[in-house]
């Protein structure tokens, strides 16, 4: 092992990064990729959360005081697209791009000039739906979920710009998951069989075939859109023969695989994170293999349980119960792994493992409350209300984008060659931590009490706990910043980082030296 | 106001500590919990809700003790040697099967309660309910009742300009009035886009959907003003768009059926009279807050790209038919709706009247008037 990064050493001279500008725009190295993808990721993350603070201080009182209710429609809109689409799923892509080869033993991604492609398409995905903010009729306002025919008959006209925008993002997001599949089946180091692979590149191989399968589904609903817009045909409106409900159909058949596309990489992440702090192996890798296949095929059998309420019969509303409920076994076995992983470990607490642990905390409770969900009489009550919204920001903010900032801090000494600011980085975390639970523990009451989400103003008994929450929100944006400063504290400089950076490490990325060369891997490495 | 704002939040969370350690600590607990409802439904759906929360409260107790033991008593200090075991199939079995054995034991209540929510045979009273953007109109299927419930909240109160009343959004001009002990039938459907009609007492909510009717019930057995929300975003004004539902005893809700078939009988009475333009202006006034405000403005401007200014708009200045039918039959594709069936002859005319003489339109336009005699007119079938 130790002779391949030898000659790694000295073919660095030959083959670094070109200069300026055209480095990025020109490059297929699936490092730079990476980095892209992760600093596009962030700058959406700031907006997205710039568009949740003016939500937040919108309902810090009862009465409208900022912004007038159509302008709130088009912030919850944006604030849900671009977290999804632009701050999520590129950050595992970003995530993706730089470990997966270096996992795997492969000295690049398989397609890197569609690797290129498919980052350079995104941000103008993303100028074209920011843009809509400034035409005649406003952005978007229908909600992420766009439901017809608000999304269609009654939208601003900006809507075909959204569309335009949604099949860019789709097309990208097939190009970088077919880029993953062909990386993982034909790229790996000899003797890196399906089962040696690590936790991280199971959960994009999985991610990737639900991406492949789904984003096409994504596609054709907004193309109904569109020919129901301009071209006279009534897929979803109900007076030209249409249904409405075909559109909540098709769309969570999207969807629901898209809520597990945002949390699987995740689940990898923890995995190698909660092993690396407890310096001793996970416990059941097989099984959470299975476990995250199962989860991926489950979730195409469950989409209509977002939609308990359309008016689906008995025999439907029965089997998508049912359905749902398996869900939390393969889940709870996730969870019993990571805990017997720290069982009897020899735990420290460094930052990435403060994010790591969190995640299954608070992932756990969004568990909790996502079987709550399942259960259909009860959903009756909690449907569309802040329970369900405290609900899936327990999964998205304290779940994935926990374990995107845990990521960011486990490998960043492997990408820069320096240490983060440790005390810094646990000050993040509380911040972090702090801010998360105060903004969206008190919605599952006010929801439960009977808040309706997606309002601009609401009724005075909610007034309490939406101020406590507005505040946790202030907090938790505010810490970001602290975040953006510790990473580029860590870029320009700090203590330099070993090759294994973490006592406890285990893989062929921490093998290599820190930061990692351009190329790596030139020579497949051996794995036994 | 900010200030007092945060008093009432330190007192809220003195109160909740109070609370908490005095006996009575459920008391605290229901502001914040699901509401258990008025009827045996609603009761049903509360318990089983409970019962879901208490077991995942005590999976959570379980599971994150054990981290969280593991997470003190597993330190690198207290033990530098980590244990090399890493699996262990029997383990893996039992905490497969044994949430699978939670699982069915949750399904089994909450199967049988939804089967029980599924009763759909005919009520002793049928409502339609239909969603528009942004009020419910309830008709009564018997007796011909047909009416729009408005929010009566004052947008002077929302925009924070007068203080805020006890049932702050929660208001409505016209409540439905159901019977105690009677099973209601609601069938629910929308005008324009998806709605959702949500009655948390009633533990009922059911989306209504433009072309299609769902249906639900209830027995409600307590008397009571019962409040709900539309919770499907709708558009603009979603969030004011309230459900009164307000339940009486049987021989109260007979009179208020025949107090509203008298104001039938009234209203096609005053159809007849002659209206002088201060009249019908000064209750057009009250329409136009009512019904038209929402999107046009109380100064008739509309707003730029979405909703046209009435201010001098070529119609109301100097096409009355065109102004007839605008209104009567609602604009193909865009968010004006056909007010035909929400107004009266008189209210659509007077409404019409005052968009005609308001904001400076007389003086600009021909200042023609529409008298209710027109709207019957328009009413009439062409041959």
């Amino acid at each position: 092992m130790s002779a391949v990064i030898e000659s790694h050493n000295h073919d660095d001279h030959h083959h670094g990064p070109a200069k300026g500008l055209t480095r990025w725009l020109y490059t297929t190295n699936h490092k730079d990729i990476g980095t892209l993808y992760l600093w596009f990721s962030f700058a959406m993350f700031l907006i997205g959360g710039a568009m949740a603070m003016v939500i937040r201080a919108e309902l810090f009182q009862p009465g409208m005081q900022i912004v007038e209710p159509e302008f709130y429609n088009q912030m919850l809109t944006l604030h849900g697209l671009i977290m999804v689409f632009g701050a999520v799923m590129p950050a595992f892509v970003g995530l993706a791009n730089w470990l997966v080869p270096m996992m795997v033993g492969a000295p690049d991604m398989a397609l890197p000039r569609m690797n290129n492609l498919s980052f350079w398409i995104l941000p103008f995905a993303f100028f074209i739906l920011l843009s809509s903010l400034f035409m005649e009729g406003g952005a978007p306002n229908f909600g992420w979920t766009f439901y017809a025919p608000l999304s269609t008959t009654y939208a601003p006209p900006s809507v075909t710009f959204f569309i335009f925008a949604v099949h860019i993002m789709g097309a990208s997001s097939i190009m970088g998951s077919i880029n993953v599949i062909v990386t993982i089946m034909n790229m790996r180091a000899p003797g890196m069989t399906l089962m040696k692979m690590p936790l991280f590149v199971w959960s994009w191989l999985i991610t990737a075939y639900l991406l492949i399968a789904v984003m096409p589904v994504l596609a054709g609903a907004v193309t109904m859109m569109l020919m129901d817009i301009h071209f006279g045909t009534s897929f979803f409106n109900a007076a030209g023969g249409g249904d409405p409900v075909l559109f909540q159909h098709i769309f969570w058949f999207f969807g629901h695989p898209e809520v597990y596309i945002m949390i699987l990489p995740a689940f990898g992440i923890a995995s190698h994170i909660i092993e690396t702090f407890s310096r001793k192996q996970l416990f059941g890798y097989a099984s959470m293999v299975w476990a995250m296949a199962s989860i991926a095929i489950l979730s195409f059998v469950v989409w209509a349980h977002h939609m308990f309420t359309v008016g689906l019969p008995l025999a439907a509303e029965l089997f998508f119960m049912w359905a749902t409920m398996l869900i939390a076994v393969p889940t709870g076995v996730k969870v019993f792994n990571w805990v017997t992983t720290m069982f009897k470990g020899s735990i420290t607490y460094e930052t990435p493992m403060l994010f790591a642990i969190a995640f299954v905390v608070l992932f756990t409770i969004g568990g909790f409350s996502g079987l709550m969900l399942a259960i259909t009489p009860a959903d009756f009550q909690y449907h569309d209300t802040y329970f369900v919204v405290a609900h899936f920001h327990y999964v998205l903010v304290p779940g994935s984008i926990f374990s995107i900032m845990a990521a960011v801090y486990y490998w960043i000494p492997k990408w820069t060659g320096n240490m983060y600011d440790e005390r810094l980085g646990k000050l993040h975390f509380w911040l972090s931590f702090i801010g998360v639970n105060v903004t969206f523990f008190p919605q599952h009451w006010i929801g439960l009490a009977g808040m309706p989400r997606r309002i601009p103003d609401y009724a005075l008994q909610f007034a309490d706990w939406n101020m406590i929450s507005s505040v946790g929100a202030f907090l938790f944006g505010a810490s970001q910043i602290l975040f953006l400063f510790i990473v580029l504290k860590t870029v320009m400089g700090g203590k330099k980082a070993t090759p294994e950076v973490w006592e406890g490490s285990r893989g062929l990325e921490w093998t290599v030296e820190s930061p990692a060369p351009y190329h790596t891997f030139t020579t497949p490495p051996k794995v036994n | 106001m900010f200030k007092k704002a945060t008093t009432s939040v330190n007192n809220k969370l003195l109160a909740g500590l109070i609370t908490l350690f005095s006996s009575n600590m459920f008391a605290a607990w229901d502001d914040l919990n699901m509401t258990e409802g008025v009827t045996a439904i609603s009761k049903e759906v509360f318990d089983l809700h409970m019962l879901i929360f208490w077991i995942c409260v005590v999976i959570g107790l379980v599971v994150f003790g054990i981290m969280f033991y593991s997470m003190f008593a597993f330190t690198k200090k207290k033990n530098p040697n980590p244990a090399t075991f890493h699996e262990n199939t029997k383990v893996e079995l039992a905490w497969t099967v044994v949430p699978f054995l939670i699982l069915v034991f949750m399904a089994i209540p909450a199967s049988n309660t939804l089967t029980k929510i599924y009763d759909d045979t005919e009520g002793d009273i049928n409502i339609q309910v239909v969603g528009y953007q942004w009020k419910w109109q309830y008709k009564y299927l018997e007796d011909d009742i047909d009416f729009f419930s408005n929010l009566t909240t004052d947008w002077d109160e929302i925009y924070n300009k007068t203080p805020k009343g006890e049932f702050y959004l929660e208001e409505v001009d016209e409540a439905v009035v159901i019977p105690v002990g009677k099973k209601i039938r609601f069938l629910i459907t929308a005008n324009d886009v998806i709605h959702s009609w949500w009655m948390p007492d009633f533990a009922i909510k059911q989306d209504a959907i433009p072309g299609f009717i769902n249906t639900a019930w209830t027995i409600v057995d307590e008397p009571g003003i019962y409040r709900g929300k539309c919770t499907e975003l709708c558009g603009k004004n979603h969030g004011f768009m309230p459900v009164v539902v307000k339940v009486v005893p049987q021989d109260e809700y007979d009179a208020w059926v025949q107090d509203k078939k008298d104001a039938a009988f009234r209203m096609a009475e005053l159809t007849e009279k002659d209206w002088s333009i201060a009249e019908l202006t000064e209750r057009g006034e009250g329409v136009y807050l009512k019904n038209c405000v929402a999107c046009h403005q109380v100064n008739g401007q509309g707003i730029t790209g979405i909703f046209p200014n009435l201010a001098g708009s070529d119609i109301v200045l100097n096409d009355k038919a065109g102004n007839i039918e605008i209104l009567m039959e609602g604009v193909q594709g865009a968010a004006m709706q056909s007010f035909a069936n929400q107004l009266s002859e008189v209210d659509m005319a007077s409404v019409i009247t005052y968009t005609r003489q308001a904001w400076g339109n007389a003086e600009n336009g021909d200042g023609e008037i529409v008298v209710p005699k027109d709207i019957v007119e328009y009413k009439k079938p062409k041959v």
